[in-house]
């Protein structure tokens, strides 16, 4: 799987074209600026990109604008955005298109080495990957406005939060060391409480889940 | 000024009319006055100077001199009931008990005196001139209709120039009337014009601002101190926060780090266990780093700048916010964050006190003032000063002489404005 890594700075960018060499990524350009990003994206079609949001040369949010317009001009290409502090209205900005194949997670995940490549692949394969903290905010949030909302119980919204942040069944299930088939209900039993429309399709549904729960602001 | 002219506008034509007529007649009492008393004034205060040398003028120049303080000052009191100008009025005080040597040099060393001295020839000119001409514009239109009603005959043959209107006839009077028609309508508004105007050059002149300019300096060293005892302040909280915080866990982390290098032959599991226990520290340290870093410029704040920063501080809110911005540029740095943290601490303070259900924002740039207003549906009662804070971010902005006011009935809404003056770019 080719990545193209944007990082500006030195250790961290090291740091990660090694994690990732290690769990068989091809690393197909590492780069430390806005302009050296775009080129790469346009040039080298890579399967996924990992991005940090602030690049040089304006220390701004550079590295998100250049993975925008990659993916406005090449619709659902599967980018990782990395960052120091999550935001939602940056979460929302990446989602916005509704195409699927985005992350947007703190850099400290890194640190949970697994995680954090199950989380480049499931971006790569369409999926989405959110950083709890994000999850967690938006929830707070729709949880003071939301009727529905309040119908779950303490474990479907523990299963709302994780599939919120992109896991599949088999991860939810894995976490909280139940079934698959049990974590198939709690989904169901969501979606039913929510008034959502049901989807085999798992990048769908979480797609769903994350437009609900920033729905209205 | 604007202001008045404005409400003018609105007012009917009769409040016109009586607004010209009285105009008219002030302008005649001030030219009737100001010219005699300032030629009067300009030229005792010359002859009081000249005598000078021979000492003479040590005995009359301070009682010409404060003749002709008593005359502005008159002329002070006019300018603030006639055109609601207010002149300052700056001498310096003299010792009561002073000689007649120590009163004169000390008054003539005032540059109030120079200031009134100065004044004097303008106002029997210029000042002269537009008294009289709000005057005469008020008048000169009725010579106009005396004329079309007969008065052309008194010329008979002859040709009578009423403006630029030569009268010889009765259709050429009529000319004249209509002429004089046009010239009351302008009246209207050019009277009071050219009195306000009177009394705006004498502001110009004998105005000193030296009033202003020590209240500006009260303010700026007020603020000034704030500023930096603010910032003292928040350095020695940023000081302790990394000593009680990220230093101590990261010194945590490197004790943990070498005893797991002690203990990773001996007790592996042990090991493993302080490892998971130094990766959650680096983890603490960096969650409480970035609120650290928050509250001293959020990363926001700087990728995106104002609007987009109080964007997504709206959607941090537990409660719907609806957010406005219209900026069409960025403001300088400092000016940004002070609205960032005033507006954070005014939302605080809505979702922590108001039990409001929705906060509306506003952020918009005009007359080179940056304002914010939000306003909550709560419950009101909101004042500046008694712990809410606002006291506070009245006082930051203060340091870019920006403003907060606060509007909150009891029973709400709640809406509070800040205004920083400021350019975009």
């Amino acid at each position: 799987m080719r990545v193209v890594l944007a990082e500006d700075l030195f250790l961290l960018r090291d740091g990660l074209v090694r994690l990732l060499e290690a769990h068989d990524f091809e690393i197909a350009a590492a780069v430390e600026t806005g302009p050296e990003l775009s080129r790469a994206l346009a040039e080298l079609e890579p399967d996924v990109a990992v991005v940090d949001v602030r690049l040089p040369p304006t220390l701004t949010d550079e590295g998100l604008q250049c993975a925008l317009e990659a993916r406005r001009r090449r619709p659902g290409l599967p980018v990782l955005v990395l960052s120091q502090h999550v935001e939602q209205l940056y979460a929302r900005e990446l989602l916005a298109d509704g195409s699927g194949g985005v992350g947007y997670l703190l850099k400290d995940r890194v640190f949970d080495a697994e995680q954090f490549v199950d989380a480049v692949r499931r971006v790569a394969a369409g999926g989405t990957a959110m950083d709890p903290q994000v999850i967690q905010q938006l929830l707070s949030r729709r949880a003071a406005v939301d009727r529905p909302l309040e119908r779950l119980t303490p474990r479907e919204l523990e299963v709302l939060e994780l599939m919120a942040q992109g896991r599949t069944n088999a991860a939810i299930a894995a976490k909280l060391v139940v079934t698959e088939r049990a974590i198939a209900k709690h989904t169901a039993n969501i979606f039913a409480k929510l008034s959502l429309e049901v989807s085999d399709d798992d990048n769908r549904r979480v797609l769903a889940v994350l437009a609900y729960l920033d729905r209205g602001h | 000024m604007d202001i008045e002219t404005k409400s003018g506008d609105r007012r009917p034509a009769t409040d016109r009319t009586r607004t010209m007529a009285q105009s008219a007649l002030r302008g005649l009492a001030v030219a009737l006055v100001s010219l005699p008393g300032s030629v009067l004034c300009f030229c005792l205060t010359l002859v009081s100077l000249a005598l000078v040398p021979i000492g003479i003028g040590i005995v009359t120049t301070p009682y010409v001199l404060t003749g002709v303080r008593m005359f502005a000052d008159w002329r002070r009191v006019l300018a603030a009931e006639w055109g609601g100008v207010r002149i300052q009025r700056a001498y310096r005080p003299l010792p009561k008990d002073a000689n007649p040597w120590a009163r004169t040099f000390g008054m003539l060393r005032d540059p109030a005196t120079w200031r009134d001295f100065l004044w004097l020839p303008v106002d029997m000119t210029l000042g002269f001139v537009t008294a009289l001409l709000a005057f005469a514009l008020a008048l000169y239109p009725l010579e106009g209709f005396v004329i079309a009603a007969g008065l052309w005959r008194v010329w008979d043959g002859g040709t009578y120039w009423y403006g630029f209107v030569p009268v010889s006839d009765q259709t050429t009077a009529l000319y004249a009337a209509a002429l004089g028609a046009v010239l009351l309508v302008a009246a209207h508004w050019l009277t009071p014009f050219l009195l306000r105007a009177h009394f705006r050059l004498t502001d110009a002149i004998l105005g000193s601002h030296q009033i202003e300019l020590a209240e500006r300096v009260r303010v700026l060293t007020e603020t000034r101190r704030d500023a930096v005892d603010a910032s003292a302040a928040e350095l020695r909280r940023i000081e302790r926060d990394l000593h009680d915080g990220a230093q101590a866990r990261l010194v945590a982390m490197g004790m943990d780090l070498g005893t797991i290098e002690a203990l990773l032959e001996k007790d592996p599991a042990k090991a493993r266990e302080l490892l998971a226990r130094a990766r959650r520290s680096s983890a603490d340290a960096l969650t409480e780093l970035r609120e650290l870093v928050r509250g001293i410029h959020p990363p926001v704040l700087a990728e995106r700048g104002l609007g987009d920063a109080v964007r997504a501080l709206a959607l941090r809110l537990p409660l719907p916010v609806e957010t406005d911005v219209d900026l069409p540029g960025r403001a300088d740095a400092p000016v940004e964050s002070a609205a960032y943290f005033a507006v954070s601490e005014i939302l605080t303070n809505a979702v922590k006190h108001s039990g409001a259900e929705r906060i509306w924002i506003d952020l918009h740039h005009a007359d080179g003032r940056l304002r914010v207003s939000v306003t909550d549906d709560g419950k009101g009662g909101a004042v500046i000063g008694a712990g809410s804070g606002l006291a506070g971010v009245e006082r930051r902005l203060g340091t870019f002489d920006g403003v907060l006011a606060v509007s909150s009935p009891a029973g709400g809404p709640t809406m509070v404005t800040v205004e920083i003056p400021c350019a975009l770019s």
